[in-house]
């Protein structure tokens, strides 16, 4: 383990030369209020973050990461375009693997800028790049937007591409709803029952709690009208597995992805964002010949990255997290923002990981 | 020093335990008045009864400080993270069952699975403005079940007894408890899901991975070990 004022320093070394690149600093309370955290993440955030509580304020986490308080701090009195860079611990709840730190330092880097999102995903991902120049690093990219728009366009009913987009970061559920809406699941006896009925069927039971009988029917209604509906075409669902299993470096991941779009047309927009960005990044002297992608790359990381998304790791150390990460997540500014919105891409840096790497060199 | 033995110090618990001993050929009994938290052995020496509440048991294991405890399944998995690695199953008892489930109201008809509850929960928070509250005390056990189960948009509510009334009283819309028989969720116009059993429980004989043990602790140990190998 490296020294913590070494890992200090480096931080402060880092994000000078994030100021350098045009960020402004920014400083965030350590204490966040939960609420915003839960209703993002839900319950599982309290698996990861350290909750505590006091009668005035009620419940408050450890900063988990900085995304959430910057992009609140830039929606409440941001100019735009902005950068921004910062530094701080960050805390972690560990169940499972006391090998992995509770605490780090994490050295970060945003850009909230309305024009040309290729030219800001390239530029965030070339400054984090040259950042862990030297180290022994894998590049993994991917873009979540490709998937999302696979979905989005897929000849079924709105209700069903919904559910999907809900559990987008949930393989396993995504997997299960999209087995159940293309009739590979058998339909359970219970549910084959309430679907032979017809008109309202509540009031047989006693009603008890604040899930009224109304709302019971309408999903009655919804599972009744979902019965109607036909199922995803197997070309559909054939194509979209494809597309989930994409990995390879970016030329032939877009070649394969552009034959995919033969049956899925609804991806071409998101092929055409990531040709962009290819070009944007070449232009800033990534090497894209040799940069691995993978189609569904971040969909089990904290869910609000949708569209490019990236991360650097030690080759020689899988059980290390990223040294690097990050992405797009203009629907978490969406979502913060109460109306207002704004794109917005960033990442982060782990100084700690850094030196043990360099250490071992 | 002794072989310490946690057991839970009330009820039908410690009585059945008293028996499931007495069986083989360890008998174990309280001294002093009925109020008084001291306990005797017989059958094995350098054995010590240490009479505690049956939730404090995991922790008094994880800490080192008995060697032995009496506890549930599920109360061990709720408090101790990597349970494996802290304590040894050496015996279930055979008593305590006890299902941790997931229950929901009878009226929703169109709740039978995780598949449906995560549908309604996600229509319940668009209708109320807020996530679908389940009342428990387990909350690891439920969280990390329902995170496996890629359930969305609910939220757990701390309730440590009376669990069933919450849902009447409005302060929860289901609940995540331990049932044996199911009769209390009846009562209280509730029902299982078909896919909810979250952990199948029943009282257990434990041993610490962390306690010490010396020459005293090992001769009891051993002595235990036989006499329960032999009247299996």
């Amino acid at each position: 383990m490296a020294l913590r004022s070494d890992i200090q320093a480096r931080a402060a070394q880092l994000r000078v030369r994030f100021e350098a690149a045009g960020a402004q600093v920014v400083d965030t309370p350590l204490l966040q209020p939960a609420g915003i955290l839960l209703d993002l993440y839900g319950e599982d955030i309290r698996a990861r973050a350290y909750v505590t509580t006091d009668a005035l304020r009620g419940e408050q986490m450890l900063r988990p990461d900085f995304t959430v308080p910057v992009v609140e701090a830039h929606m409440r009195h941001g100019a735009e375009p902005a950068r921004y860079t910062y530094s701080g611990e960050v805390f972690r709840r560990q169940e499972m693997d006391p090998d992995r730190p509770n605490e780090y330092l994490q050295v970060g880097y945003e850009v909230f800028e309305r024009d040309d999102a290729a030219a800001a995903d390239a530029e965030v991902f070339s400054l984090f790049a040259l950042q862990v120049r030297g180290l022994p690093l894998r590049a993994a990219t991917g873009d979540i937007g490709i998937l999302m728009a696979a979905v989005e366009g897929l000849n079924t009913t709105e209700k069903r591409k919904a559910a999907l987009m809900r559990h987008i970061w949930r393989p396993r559920r995504f997997r299960s709803l999209l087995d159940r809406f293309a009739g590979r699941t058998p339909v359970p006896e219970s549910r084959k029952k309430l679907l032979s009925t017809e008109g309202d069927l509540t009031g047989s039971a006693v009603e008890v709690g604040k899930r009224r009988a109304a709302e019971v029917q309408a999903r009655v209604e919804a599972l009744r009208e979902d019965a109607k509906a036909p199922p995803i075409s197997e070309n559909e669902l054939l194509a979209l597995e494809a597309l989930m299993a994409v990995r390879e470096t970016v030329p032939f991941a877009t070649e394969q992805m552009r034959d995919i779009a033969v049956d899925l047309p609804q991806i071409n927009p998101a092929l055409d964002r990531l040709d962009a960005r290819t070009a944007a990044m070449k232009a800033r002297g990534v090497d894209v010949e040799n940069l691995d992608f993978e189609a569904a790359y971040g969909r089990t990381s904290m869910e609000y990255y949708d569209g490019f998304v990236f991360g650097f790791y030690a080759e020689a150390r899988p059980d290390l997290p990223p040294v690097a990460s990050g992405g797009r997540y203009d629907a978490l500014t969406r979502r913060l923002g109460e109306g207002e919105e704004i794109p917005a891409v960033g990442g982060v840096l782990r100084p700690d990981l850094m030196l043990q790497l360099e250490e071992v060199r | 020093m002794t072989l310490k033995l946690g057991v839970p110090s009330k009820g039908r618990l410690m009585e059945k335990t008293f028996d499931w001993f007495a069986k083989r050929g360890v008998t174990l009994s309280r001294t002093g008045s009925d109020r008084e938290y001291a306990g005797a052995v017989e059958g094995v020496s350098n054995m010590e009864l240490v009479l505690l509440s049956a939730g404090e048991i995991p922790r008094e294991l994880a800490a080192g400080r008995i060697h032995l405890g009496v506890t549930g399944t599920d109360l061990v998995q709720e408090k101790l993270p990597r349970f494996e690695q802290q304590v040894e199953e050496l015996a279930e008892l055979g008593f305590g069952h006890a299902d941790l489930v997931l229950a929901v109201p009878q009226c929703w008809i169109d709740v039978d699975t995780l598949d449906d509850l995560d549908a309604a929960a996600s229509a319940f928070r668009a209708v109320h403005g807020h996530r679908l509250r389940i009342a428990t005390k387990y909350h690891r056990l439920v969280r990390e079940f329902l995170t496996d189960a890629g359930v969305a948009d609910y939220q757990l509510v701390d309730s440590q007894g009376a669990t069933e009334g919450t849902v009447k009283n409005e302060t929860a819309e289901m609940v995540a408890d331990i049932t044996s028989t199911g009769e209390t969720l009846r009562a209280n116009h509730l029902k299982l899901l078909g896919d909810g059993l979250v952990l199948k429980s029943q009282a257990t004989l434990w041993r610490s991975r962390v306690a010490k043990y010396g020459t005293n602790e090992k001769a009891a140990l051993n002595t235990l070990l036989d006499l329960l190998e032999h009247r299996k």
